[in-house]
């Protein structure tokens, strides 16, 4: 999977799962902020990942996830792993 | 001092209809909300039939991390809850300034806990059942999320009583505002209408499968009744103290004057007539209620053979000479279980509100049990002024309710 293709799917399932406009998803943006995860909804976006893509995210892990550049990366490793 | 409870506001989504307005014509016209489902067949069910239940559209009142929390019956519930408050005047500002409680039915969690234990299961990671699946799977989610949705601050607990779970609701409610102890309570009852909730009930050979015509089959009283039709929705009626309800100019709709229950002491499934027969009798007693004023009888006969012989045993017990109007709304609305008490409340007050008593659809011949009540087979025109409604439930809970007309301002 490249990470075009990475990014258009995550962004098209993340969309989809947490009601937000697709275009609000920028590289750059916060990933809690632009989905409004609150410590109850983060076990979702962590649900949805695992889902999708068989990729686990450990709460250590989630820390250093802040914007979607830095969901991409994890998934783009991760599924390369 | 015990003080008089009123009804202020009722709200409704169910197989006859998703507002009072439509409910009020089903029951009149007679129609049927029973259905063929394929899906049912096709999974192995050995009764195909139940009720056409739309679900609900949330998202133009909830946004998504709260809807996360609402398994099927609670999207019923909330719905419902919004239309009780709402046709009882009760606002969002009156929710944060008074002390409002909640008390209502239900039974079951059965799809949501399935599926985030499906979840689970497969990826072998307890998140993966997502944010939502505890609040979703606890038997109590209704009045957990309804009570936060409307920030609500008084009593907060759910009823499990089996297919009277809403009925003991309502009476528990009665009870804590009659003695003083809240002044308003929402009070009613949810069930999941999906085809997990109901596959270890068919498998107990439990449903009609008069498959081949779904709106003749549910059939109380009748002597070819071969089983009951599993329904599902949400209904909610609102309990005020009369000095609350006046105070702030609501809409007063009826009394609950009197509840009654009993347990039969007996089998987990196989009703009896002593512990119906104690209900009834407790409910006039506790009420000090006259029979000859009760002008129709919401019977709970859900179109089993067993079922529905021994609570007309028990209502001719109690009743004796005095042949009260009989009907069974289930005929037309299967049965709709942990909702069934508190949505036939709403049929029953919508009859006495608008004059009418909605036939015992495909009630065409008695058999020896049934023979001995006054059955009305067909809607007809009728006033009265009180209603008595039955309610009984696996493991032999029995409630029975009494309201009361208050004539519209």
């Amino acid at each position: 999977m490249t990470r075009d293709e990475i990014i258009k799917q995550v962004n098209g399932v993340l969309a989809e799962e947490f009601e937000v406009e697709e275009n609000t998803l920028s590289p750059e943006a916060n990933v809690k902020e632009t989905l409004s995860l609150d410590s109850l909804s983060l076990v979702d976006l962590v649900a949805i990942i695992q889902q999708t893509y068989k990729i686990k995210i450990p709460v250590t892990d989630l820390r250093s996830i802040q914007t979607f550049n830095d969901l991409y990366n994890y998934i783009e490793s991760h599924l390369a792993q | 001092m015990e003080r008089k409870v009123v009804i202020t506001g009722m709200g409704i989504w169910s197989c006859l209809g998703k507002t009072l307005e439509e409910v009020r014509d089903s029951l009149y016209t007679g129609k049927s909300g029973i259905i063929f489902s394929q899906e049912r067949k096709d999974a192995g069910f050995r009764s195909a039939l139940c009720t056409n239940v739309e679900r609900p559209d949330l998202k133009p009142f909830l946004a998504r991390n709260l809807r996360q929390f609402l398994p099927e019956e609670a999207q019923y519930a909330y719905i419902a809850t919004r239309d009780a408050l709402e046709n009882a005047g009760l606002d969002q500002d009156y929710l944060n300034t008074h002390e409002v409680g909640i008390l209502y039915g239900n039974d079951s969690t059965a799809e949501s806990t399935m599926h985030a234990l499906d979840k689970f299961r497969e990826f072998k990671d307890t998140a993966a059942c997502g944010s939502g699946a505890i609040f979703q799977s606890m038997n109590s989610t209704i009045t957990m999320n309804l009570a936060c949705l409307f920030k609500l601050r008084g009593i907060n607990l759910t009823a499990s009583g089996a297919c009277a779970s809403s009925s003991h609701a309502i009476g528990l409610a009665y009870l804590l505002i009659r003695d003083g102890l809240q002044d308003c309570i929402i009070c009613g009852g949810a069930q999941e209408a999906n085809m997990y909730s109901v596959a270890s009930f068919d498998g107990l050979q439990a449903f009609s499968v008069r498959e081949n015509e779904p709106e003749k089959a549910s059939r109380p009283f009748d002597r070819d009744r071969d089983g009951l039709i599993p329904g599902g929705g949400g209904a909610t009626v609102i309990l005020e103290s009369y000095e609350s309800a006046v105070k702030r100019g609501a809409p007063i709709l009826g009394e609950v004057v009197s509840w009654g229950f009993s347990g039969n002491g007996d089998h987990i499934s196989t009703p009896n007539v002593a512990g119906p027969a104690r209900s009834l009798e407790l409910c006039l007693k506790n009420g000090g209620i006259d029979i000859r004023q009760i002008g129709y009888i919401n019977a709970h006969a859900t179109s089993t053979r067993a079922g529905d012989g021994r609570e007309a045993q028990a209502i001719a017990q109690i009743f004796g000479d005095y042949k009260v109007p009989v009907t069974s709304t289930k005929s037309q609305t299967g049965h709709e279980m942990w909702m069934a008490g508190a949505s036939e409340l709403i049929y029953s007050m919508l009859m006495m509100k608008n004059n009418f008593i909605a036939g015992n659809l495909n009630f065409e011949n008695p058999d020896d049990e049934t023979a001995c009540i006054n059955i009305v087979p067909e809607t007809r025109e009728a006033h009265f002024d009180m209603f008595l409604s039955n309610s009984f439930g696996f493991g032999g809970t029995n409630s029975t309710l009494i309201v009361k007309n208050i004539a519209s301002k």
